[in-house]
């Protein structure tokens, strides 16, 4: 305890760290440029409170408010041979994989869990687009497998949020095949006559879209996700003319019965609940906030991924 | 009038003197060039050896996309009998990317569905590059469940640069197509065998390739994103395809080493398109092999054939 450490220390960090402030504190909806306060912004799900815009979310984020009380306990995921093609773009893949673990403290681009939403028992699987773009990974395979098996050895519904660029390119053929083992793990709930519910999250594209992300038994989407198969781009680049207002977005596709709800952010859990509980042959459910079910369940706080303290990463992502 | 490649200069120089000399020939008598002009087919011969001895990833994309390269409607034409095309897909369209029906294969029904790219301007167009819509896919199920309820083997042709990314293709569900394609053909109790005779792009290729057997032509492809487009994305420069075909591993003999291709089927020498009849005659041989090795096992066994050979998938890359 001296001055030093007690006024020195402090005031110097505060001028280091002063421009920093405000971006943590605050942030610019990029829709309608509305400077949001964190706390109120996570509390409303990462949805702008002006616009209702919706903002990424993780699925950790996600799970403690859709979870009854915010406990889950995380269904763990068998690990795939790393780097199976020794890929290297400009970057080695291994290099590529650190620091997306370290930037979303996660240990790959899906998260699986267990718990009960309204006291109904469910299994959920949630895809991180800020980890490589969500891509499709041996991992994230693994994860739907590990989670569909966990569904039908529970009885479970199985309940999964999309949020992908499509397959991962530095895992090659091996990403794309990917496409036929989820639609197995689809298969397996199905045979054992559960429900498989997808929420489409922004945004969802390309070899994910083309297989378990279009599987659902229900589909539902979150307001204006970018769903599709080709990137808009590419398309525009295909016909040579301007794609219509609204292309891709979740209402364009309800529009054209590719899906059958689009939900905002904050109705989602209650609706699972409903869907679930209905397909379930469960009666109705008590809706709201619940306390935590009854055994306590592990509750987790901790992030995954070993080697991640939560610290804002230095390199540049590449959202595919 | 052969068409070269662009790494096949050399070898076109040497082939069109050695021409050139027999024409002379031919049009006055008294001329004797044959000595030279054979000169000339041995080096070209030798070259053609040199160059197809140990073809780099970028160049087999090449020759897998000759112009001259038989397509679908030529392996149908030389292994079937009694081919009787089925259009449509009682929804929308008859797509004319994809092509299927009833045949016969050494006098055994079977189902034939295969991607055809055409081969000149005319029919390029009608065929859509080989660019399935979702119809097409649509086509491909319904045929698909026509061979399965009657018991009828089914074999596919894979050729395709992609799913075809248009506005009336994802507003119909090009992804969905896609996904309930791959999803027929794992649930199939039938027999599938699966042959990429060109380029296997991407999820457009996994919906006709998820087969118990996949075999693949020596310079095929099979890949989840065009070298290019992986260039363009991981290298921001899509000039970069050489590197990112080498770096995606998508050749047949890669394919075959994570165990996704089972067969190699080897082609004449300078690609298959230099005698097509001789790699027709070979993938019709590879087909009817396959076919019999399936032939014993029942409904159960070949969809646990099926599972087992895509959840392996994730388990093993390739050696260092």
């Amino acid at each position: 305890m001296n001055w030093i450490t007690n006024y020195v220390r402090p005031k110097i960090n505060s001028i280091f760290s002063r421009r920093e402030m405000p971006e943590h504190l605050w942030t610019k909806c990029d829709e309608c440029g509305t400077m949001l306060f964190h706390r109120e912004l996570s509390e409303n799900l990462n949805v702008c409170t002006n616009c209702g815009h919706h903002m990424p979310i993780s699925p950790r984020d996600r799970f403690r408010t859709l979870f009854d009380a915010g406990v889950f306990t995380e269904v763990s995921v068998p690990d795939p041979v790393e780097d199976p093609l020794k890929f290297r773009d400009q970057k080695r893949y291994p290099d590529r994989l650190r620091a997306a673990q370290k930037k979303s403290g996660e240990k790959e681009a899906m998260l699986v869990a267990e718990g009960e939403i309204g006291r109904t028992p469910v299994v959920v699987a949630g895809q991180d687009f800020s980890f490589m773009g969500g891509s499709m990974s041996m991992y994230v395979g693994n994860a739907i497998l590990a989670g569909a098996e966990r569904a039908v050895e529970t009885k479970r519904p199985f309940i999964l949020f999309s949020a992908a660029g499509g397959a991962r390119m530095q895992e090659g053929i091996l990403g794309l095949m990917q496409m036929p083992r989820t639609t197995i793990a689809v298969q397996m709930i199905k045979e054992a006559g559960l429900p498989y519910i997808v929420v489409l999250t922004h945004p969802t594209t390309g070899g994910v879209t083309a297989s378990y992300a279009m599987l659902g038994d229900v589909q539902i989407a979150e307001p204006n996700a970018l769903i599709g198969f080709a990137g808009a781009r590419v398309i525009e680049q295909t016909i040579r003319e301007q794609l219509p207002e609204g292309f891709q977005r979740a209402e364009y596709l309800l529009d054209h019965g590719m899906l059958d709800r689009v939900t905002p952010r904050g109705e989602i859990r209650d609706e699972l609940i409903t869907i679930v509980r209905m397909l379930m042959k469960e009666p109705p459910a008590i809706k709201g906030d619940l306390p935590a079910p009854e055994p306590m369940l592990e509750p987790v706080a901790e992030p995954a991924a070993e080697e991640s303290p939560a610290e804002p990463a230095q390199d540049e992502d590449e959202p595919k | 009038m052969t068409n070269y490649l662009e790494f096949e200069k050399a070898l076109a120089e040497i082939e069109g003197k050695a021409e050139e000399l027999r024409a002379m020939a031919r049009s006055s008598e008294d001329m004797d060039v044959e000595k030279e002009a054979s000169a000339l087919d041995k080096k070209a011969a030798d070259l053609l050896k040199t160059l197809y001895s140990d073809l780099s990833a970028w160049r087999k994309c090449q020759v897998a996309r000759h112009p001259d390269r038989p397509h679908c409607h030529d392996y149908i034409d030389a292994l079937f009998t009694e081919f009787t095309p089925l259009a449509g897909d009682r929804n929308f369209a008859d797509d004319l990317s994809v092509m299927g029906g009833l045949a016969r294969l050494n006098d055994q029904p079977v189902m034939v569905i295969g991607h055809e790219k055409g081969n000149d301007t005319k029919s390029r167009i009608e065929h859509n590059f080989g660019m399935a819509r979702p119809e097409g896919y649509r086509k491909a199920i319904r045929l698909m469940d026509l061979a399965d309820r009657f018991g009828i083997p089914v074999v596919t042709l894979v050729d395709t640069p992609g799913a075809y990314p248009g506005k009336g293709a994802e507003e119909r569900g090009q992804s969905e197509a896609i996904a309930r394609s791959t999803e027929k053909c794992l649930s199939l109790s039938v027999p599938l065998v699966s042959v990429v005779i060109g380029e296997g792009g991407s999820g457009g290729a996994v919906a006709f390739a998820t087969a118990n057997r996949v075999i693949m032509l020596e310079h095929s492809i099979y890949s989840v994103i065009s070298p290019e487009g992986c260039a363009s994305i991981l290298w921001k420069d899509a000039e970069k395809m050489r590197e990112a075909a080498e770096a995606l591993r998508l050749t047949a003999q890669h394919l075959k080493e994570l165990g996704i291709c089972d067969k190699v089927v080897i082609e004449p020498l300078g690609g298959a398109h230099r005698d097509p009849q001789k790699a027709i005659d070979d993938v019709g041989k590879a087909i009817s092999a396959a076919l019999g090795e399936l032939s014993n096992m029942d409904a159960k066994a070949l969809r646990d054939n099926r599972r087992r050979k895509y959840l392996g998938l994730g388990s093993k890359g390739l050696a260092a």
